[in-house]
């Protein structure tokens, strides 16, 4: 029978989420760099006294040291790596974290299934907003469309979704898969704006400058067709998008 | 297993908070073999629990009338409220004996991650109330946590051009613990909100 130190392990981790549990415990769910998305026990951080209470809050990069339970994990071990302060005495910021954390965990269903580039991606998105160098609002869009790439259901933005026809093209499909061209366009697509598909290209790719060179009606359109395609994918929308601060 | 009655009661019990199948049926028991007195008592004040108390009309706190005692309290100044998430939250304040003013209690925190935005919260009552002029300051007090931070800073977005004061509950350091073990962002906070010694 395995000892309890042999069913110890530790790992980097995004905190995704935290759950009230009991009297003083918190359910803590962590995009892991090795392990994927793991759920475990944090023992009494509610309590003003606890050692790493504070270290264990949403959206922090933490290196954690957890003992493997039957059901859930129970953390014996948390430091902070960057912890994100900022991100929650900003309220925009803060509810663009919120949406990214609900998708990273809703691309994940399977617990402990390693994910690398959804933990960079994840991870990267969260320095992104704490350090305020770009909108939050552009930052959560190029989150969502080079997640929903990881999963492989990223939109087609330039060749036709259906018929791989290179384009621009003008409509626009959540159902077939981005981009159509005219003869595919199936009743009920949109028509957005060339600079709306030009935008979302540019945040898919990491064209900052284009894309923080884009106009606020131009940024809400690709904000919708984004959240519509993710939700599609999906099959069930997220609690956090329509709370989402994008002043 | 169990049938009737007892088995009802397990299954009562097993549906409260921090409470498993096994506490479920201890309790049970224990019920089962306590004075009848004390049953029949227990039961008279989860109906009244159920049947008088509400939530008070001006503050949110709990209350068995209209408005908590706290509201009623005429000796309690009328200039400051202190924002809190939940009515427990009341309580720890006014342990400390150093809060004389009212009480506004939102009923929980921003959490976008579990559906929960400023429209769900008692936030529209609580402008209401800074309206009548009265207020001078307002003390957020809600947790020091991520959810607690980002509706303490929501709502000094919001407050803060009508020229009230707006204050933020300190964060620092426990009373008698030890400076080693303190974590970096308690630490930093306690840098933050230091203060110089009149001596």
């Amino acid at each position: 029978m395995p000892g309890f130190r042999s069913r110890l392990y530790r790992d980097d981790a995004v905190v995704l989420r935290v759950q009230k549990l009991g009297e003083a415990d918190r359910i803590v769910t962590l995009l892991t760099r090795r392990h994927g998305r793991v759920r475990a026990v944090a023992k009494g951080v509610r309590k003003t006294s606890s050692r790493f209470g504070a270290r264990l809050e949403p959206f922090g990069h933490v290196d954690v040291q957890l003992a493997e339970g039957r059901s859930l994990d129970i953390v014996s071990q948390a430091e902070g790596i960057a912890l994100h302060g900022p991100i929650s005495t900003d309220y925009p910021r803060y509810t663009a974290a919120s949406a990214i954390a609900e998708t990273a965990e809703r691309l994940t269903p399977v617990e402990r299934e390693p994910t690398l580039r959804l933990f960079l991606l994840t991870l990267g998105a969260m320095r992104a907003l704490a350090d305020d160098e770009r909108p939050g609002s552009l930052v959560l869009d190029a989150y969502l469309l080079r997640a929903m790439g990881v999963a492989g259901w990223a939109p087609s933005l330039r060749e036709c979704a259906v018929c791989g026809e290179r384009g621009p093209h003008r409509g626009f499909s959540v159902p077939a898969g981005g981009c159509v061209c005219q003869r595919c366009r199936p009743p009920g697509a949109a028509n957005p704006a060339p600079a709306t598909l030009r935008l979302m290209a540019a945040l898919a790719s990491g064209d900052w400058a284009e894309a923080e060179a884009s106009e606020p009606p131009i940024r809400r359109q690709a904000s919708g067709l984004v959240a519509a395609h993710l939700q599609w994918h999906l099959e069930r929308e997220l609690r956090s998008l329509p709370l989402v601060d994008r002043t | 297993m169990y049938e009737g009655a007892i088995a009802d009661l397990i299954d009562e019990l097993g549906r409260l908070p921090g409470i498993g199948p096994k506490s479920a049926q201890r309790i049970a028991f224990y019920i089962l073999g306590a004075d009848p007195a004390d049953v029949a008592r227990l039961a008279s004040v989860l109906k009244r629990v159920k049947d008088q108390v509400r939530f008070c009309a001006v503050c949110f706190n709990v209350a068995e009338e209209e408005r908590c005692r706290i509201c009623r309290d005429p000796r309690r100044s009328d200039e400051v409220i202190c924002v809190v998430e939940e009515p427990k939250d009341v309580i720890a304040v006014e342990r400390t004996g150093e809060f004389r003013g009212h009480y506004h209690v939102l009923g929980g925190a921003i959490n976008p991650l579990e559906g929960i935005g400023p429209d769900n919260l008692k936030i529209r009552e609580l402008m209401l109330r800074l309206r009548s002029g009265e207020v001078k300051e307002l003390i957020l007090a809600t947790d020091p946590n991520t959810e607690g931070e980002a509706t303490a800073t929501y709502l000094a977005l919001l407050i803060k051009p009508m020229g009230l004061s707006v204050t933020r509950l300190a964060s620092g350091l426990p009373v008698g613990g030890d400076l080693e073990y303190a974590d970096e962002i308690t630490l930093g906070r306690a840098f933050e909100g230091r203060r110089s010694l009149d001596v």
